[in-house]
């Protein structure tokens, strides 16, 4: 028995749901009481690293064709790896890589699977774990009965601890298969965190009244480091890139701060944005929905409102 | 091109959800049912839009679901596929609606089997890539824009920050996201011709179930909104710092 942790990487790095994933790896490790064995495939740097965050072991299988993704491939070769390690527990975290992984992996092993968990999984008797269901709307427990076991890792839910130290990369033997996808080309922003990965984000809806008044938005998150949403019809109009779209719709997000501007809060909107830890809202209309699910609120008009809160987090900045 | 669209029912978005039988059930009653999002304005429409493009081929539904279930399907066959097949069983997990799909695709030579990226009940965005192992196919999820010429497809996939542009040959499981299609809303004549189309029920093969629910429960209720003058955002920035430890 053991815990084997898909440890994903793109453009040659790890992915932050790598360090996430492995935390959660060593703490079901812990309860379960076992060894933590992370998995890189492809290029990465400094996979070692791992280490620090639990990983008692990390196995690098550096071989080109799996920078090319392609899930069926990195299924393959991990499910050789769990054959030859005895691991009867994979994880992966619930990301772009993840959602492609898991459900095969599932498939291949024969093994029950929960993506997205938000718990370690008890320790002796059943295997129980839970889950967000109904686009956050509940909570759900699923016990898994299989012998094989996949579980994905929900973003930005289990922080990375270091809890050891950097270990060296070990090999191991597997064959990996041709691919039968052909990337083409990985286009990302440069420069500003991912929104799936963002753990501040500023958002902004209808209340803006045009593209052009974006710029005090802009401005307070740069000054926070916070990554830039929208609701979607700002998205639908062309106002803002379609992958700031968030909600049931566009991208579910979970980030510390959640800070909505001249958004309704209509429930399609909250489904991808209620598991925020902390929103806040800024509304002229007291009435408008989103205030019965924030932390804190702001009654006024944000083109007044905004530039004050920027100019209040700078004061802090300086002091 | 034979294209196969895997449709599921969920709960309209707006539902309310509670629970019965001691927390183990999810509380049907009342709840109005919808065809999963995903499914039908991005998987079903693209592959109708291929097919026209195409000038040819069929497109065919599938649903693992209870007789319930016909009204979602024939509102798919309403938008424009061409027959539904209707697996005969209640769906109790991923893999359990996986398997169905796949014993019933994999004697039928499908180039394209298209599905939503998650259901919007259980959210579990691993169907595809369950089927995608079973019938031994290539899988793309979350496609945003998918072009087709010959075999081969060119499809855009979201990732973290950004997309990626990949290159697959037919035949594979696809995803879909937004950007993929436009929604359709059905017409009167979609509708009338929809109810002369073939859905065949098909009984369910045994499989055991790896997991379950055991018990439901509802997030903790919010705290109330804490309100801070518009005047004061120097409070605001306070509690975000010293109360929320956010900033
Ligand atoms: C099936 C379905 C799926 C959907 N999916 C999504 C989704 O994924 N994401 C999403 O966002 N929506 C989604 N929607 C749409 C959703 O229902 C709402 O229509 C949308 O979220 C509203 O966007 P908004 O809040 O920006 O605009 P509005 O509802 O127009 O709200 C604008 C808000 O700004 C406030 N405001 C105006 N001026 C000012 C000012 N000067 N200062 C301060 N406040 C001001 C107003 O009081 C109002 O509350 C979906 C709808 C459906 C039917
Ligand atoms: N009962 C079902 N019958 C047919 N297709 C389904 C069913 N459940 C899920 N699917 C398909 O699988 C996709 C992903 O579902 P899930 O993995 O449950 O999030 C959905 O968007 C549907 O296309």
């Amino acid at each position: 028995m053991a815990i084997l942790i898909y440890a994903a990487s793109t453009e040659g790095k790890l992915k932050k749901g790598a360090f996430e994933a492995v935390t959660y790896g060593y703490r079901t490790a812990q309860a379960l009481g076992t060894e933590a064995i992370a998995i890189v495939l492809g290029s990465a740097e400094n996979p070692g690293q791992l280490g620090k965050f639990g990983a008692a072991k990390v196995i690098h299988v550096n071989d080109s064709n799996l920078d090319n993704f392609d899930s069926q491939t990195h299924t393959n070769v991990l499910a050789q790896a769990a054959e030859k390690l005895g691991a009867d527990v994979i994880i992966c975290s619930h990301d772009s890589a993840g959602k492609s992984i898991l459900g095969r992996l599932s498939a291949k092993l024969n093994a029950g699977s929960v993506s997205g968990v938000n718990s370690v999984p008890s320790g002796g008797g059943e295997f129980s774990v839970s889950k967000n269901v109904f686009s956050g709307k509940a909570v759900a427990e699923y016990t898994i009965k299989s012998a094989n076991k996949v579980l994905s890792v929900m973003g930005n839910t289990f922080p990375p601890e270091e809890v050891g130290s950097d270990v060296t990369p070990e090999s191991l033997d597997v064959t990996v298969p041709a691919n039968r996808i052909r990337v083409k080309e990985v286009k990302t922003v440069k420069g500003t965190v991912p929104l799936p990965e963002a753990e501040l984000v500023v958002s902004a809806g209808r209340g803006m009244k045009e593209p052009g008044n974006w710029g005090i938005i802009d401005e307070l998150a740069d000054i926070i480091g916070a990554t830039t949403a929208c609701s979607r019809p700002v998205a639908d109009s062309g106002w803002r890139p379609h992958h700031e779209h968030v909600g049931q719709t566009g991208v579910a997000i979970r980030p510390n701060l959640y800070i909505a501007i001249g958004i309704s809060g209509a429930i399609q909107h909250l489904a991808g944005v209620n598991q925020s830890k902390t929103i806040v809202v800024i509304n002229k209309d007291p009435e408008a929905p989103f205030f019965k699910a924030a932390d804190y609120g702001v009654v006024g008009d944000l083109f007044d409102v905004v530039p004050k809160l920027t100019a209040a987090i700078r004061n802090h900045k300086a002091n | 091109m034979k294209l196969l669209v895997c449709v599921s029912k969920t709960p309209d978005t707006t539902t309310k959800i509670s629970f019965t039988d001691n927390d183990t059930n999810f509380n049907t009653q009342g709840v109005q049912f919808i065809m999963n999002p995903y499914d039908e304005w991005y998987a079903l429409v693209r592959a109708l839009e291929l097919k026209e493009q195409l000038g040819t081929g069929t497109v065919t539904i599938i649903n693992v679901g209870p007789a319930a279930n016909d009204t979602v399907i024939r509102k798919g066959l309403a938008i424009g596929a061409d027959d539904a097949v209707r697996i005969d069983a209640e769906p109790t997990s991923g893999y359990f609606t996986a398997k169905q799909i796949a014993e019933y695709a994999k004697a039928q030579g499908f180039d394209m089997v298209f599905l939503g990226k998650e259901t919007i009940d259980y959210n579990g965005a691993e169907v595809g890539a369950m089927v995608a192992e079973m019938l031994d196919m290539p899988f793309i999820s979350f496609a945003t824009s998918m072009e087709v010429s010959g075999n081969t497809a060119t499809i855009a996939r979201d990732i973290e920050g950004g997309e990626e542009i990949l290159e697959v040959d037919t035949p594979f499981v696809v995803s879909a996201a937004k950007g993929m299609a436009e929604q359709r809303i059905p017409n009167m004549r979609g509708i009338m011709t929809a109810k002369r189309k073939p859905l065949n029920v098909v009984p369910a093969v045994a499989v055991e179930d790896p997991v379950t629910i055991s018990k439901y429960t509802l997030p903790p209720a919010k705290t109330d909104c804490k309100y801070v003058d518009s005047d004061n955002m120097e409070e605001l920035v306070a509690l975000l710092h010293n109360e929320a430890k956010v900033l």
